[in-house]
């Protein structure tokens, strides 16, 4: 689908189980009906139990991703589920 | 000629096998057969025809820093190159490639190692220039020769336009020069066939005096696109750094040194994935699509310029 704002290409990423689109140009986040909802659920159920205070740092297991580059995918990138895709192996073999 | 050059380089092939293995199980295979180059194995010997225009004098040089740096370097068989239907000719024993299947099973962390020993080298003298700017300016030359009306063109061609001079391979590059493979890629890499041997570099046709970073941007630039798995990122970037690999900063973000040469070799790549969707007349696929949407970002935000 197309931004509605700037009409560059939109992509769709998910995040912890929501579907968003996110548009390639402007950065903006487009939500379908409940997906709102689903993500302030999401975030309640974060908050909720009060969790007891962390040991370590390493509470949350995975390190901080590594940085990247303003102009790159955004959060980290498309990576996952489009492993197989046709050009995907073979770009990492050639120059 | 091309039809020629075939069955002429796999008798050589086969000669190079047999004065190694007079036991030869003569098992041979075509690994390239493009216009510019040529690869045949035979056994466990491999010749190479590099393209007719190559410059044989520093491919020589170039062949001679292989032979010099064993342990890094796949060390050839003959030590000079040869001639063959007007065509430099190398020979190499046969290693076995990475899996094309499995990227995430590639040796990322030997790769950053090997990269930082290579860089780590005292240049060799007499080498030539790093060729990989030079290579991706042909690519994006390309792109606006043969399909400069593809939409994907302008934001491809026009994040090139924005780099500095160095990067697009028309200036010398800012900084120390090193020596660089100057093609780095999953391709580049071959582990010797004893059981447990070592992974080892191979193509020195673009190696030479640059600066180191080129050769870390491809992954980089892999990796900003959303092609490489952020953990194979980490992996081969921290290798490098432990290995004492000189192009990034010992610790902290490597993106200011990273950010021009991961855009030029995003650039390049996006030009060859156009060019060729192009000429097949077929619509970019998604992978192709990521390169392209990143080339236009690049534009609203200005390059890292690095602190030196």
């Amino acid at each position: 689908m197309q931004c509605p704002k700037c009409r560059a290409p939109m992509h769709t990423y998910n995040r912890n189980g929501v579907q968003i689109e996110q548009c390639s140009g402007c950065r903006g986040i487009f939500l379908d009906y409940g997906e709102l909802e689903a993500l302030t659920r999401l975030e309640s159920q974060w908050s909720q139990p009060a969790p007891p205070p962390p040991a370590a740092p390493q509470a949350y297991p995975p390190a901080a991703a590594p940085q990247a580059p303003a102009w790159g995918a955004p959060h980290g990138g498309h990576y996952g589920g489009h492993r197989r895709h046709k050009s995907f192996g073979h770009m990492l073999f050639s120059s | 000629m091309t039809e020629d050059l075939l069955p002429a380089l796999a008798a050589r092939a086969a000669a190079a096998a047999h004065a190694r293995d007079p036991a030869c199980p003569c098992t041979a295979a075509t690994l390239v057969h493009r216009e510019d180059t040529t690869v045949v194995r035979h056994a466990v010997a491999v010749a190479k025809a590099h393209p007719a225009e190559t410059d044989t004098a520093e491919l020589a040089v170039r062949t001679a820093v292989a032979a010099r740096l064993p342990g890094i370097l796949l060390p050839p068989l003959t030590p000079a190159p040869a001639e063959l239907h007007g065509r430099p000719v190398t020979y190499w024993p046969y290693g076995m490639p990475v899996g094309p299947d499995d990227p995430d099973a590639a040796p990322w962390e030997e790769a950053g190692v090997l990269l930082a020993r290579l860089h780590r080298t005292p240049l060799p003298e007499a080498v030539p220039p790093m060729r990989g700017p030079e290579k991706a300016a042909r690519a994006v030359a390309l792109l606006g020769d043969l399909a400069p009306r593809h939409p994907a063109a302008a934001p491809v061609l026009d994040a090139w336009a924005d780099l500095p001079p160095w990067a697009r391979g028309e200036a010398p590059a800012p900084g120390p020069v090193r020596l660089c493979h100057g093609d780095f890629h999953l391709g580049q890499l071959i582990r010797d066939r004893a059981p447990g041997g070592p992974w080892l570099l191979i193509d020195v046709d673009d190696l030479g005096a640059g600066p180191p970073v080129w050769d870390l941007a491809r992954p980089a630039a892999w990796y900003a696109v959303g092609m490489l798995d952020p953990d194979a990122w980490h992996l081969f970037l921290t290798a490098y750094r432990a290995a004492g690999g000189p192009a990034v900063p010992p610790d902290g973000d490597p993106w200011p040194v990273l950010d021009v040469p991961a855009r030029a070799l995003t650039a390049q790549t996006a030009a060859r994935a156009v060019t060729k969707a192009a000429a097949a007349g077929r619509p970019l696929d998604e992978v192709e699509e990521w390169l392209v949407d990143a080339c236009a970002r690049m534009r609203s935000v200005p390059a890292a310029a690095p602190a030196d």
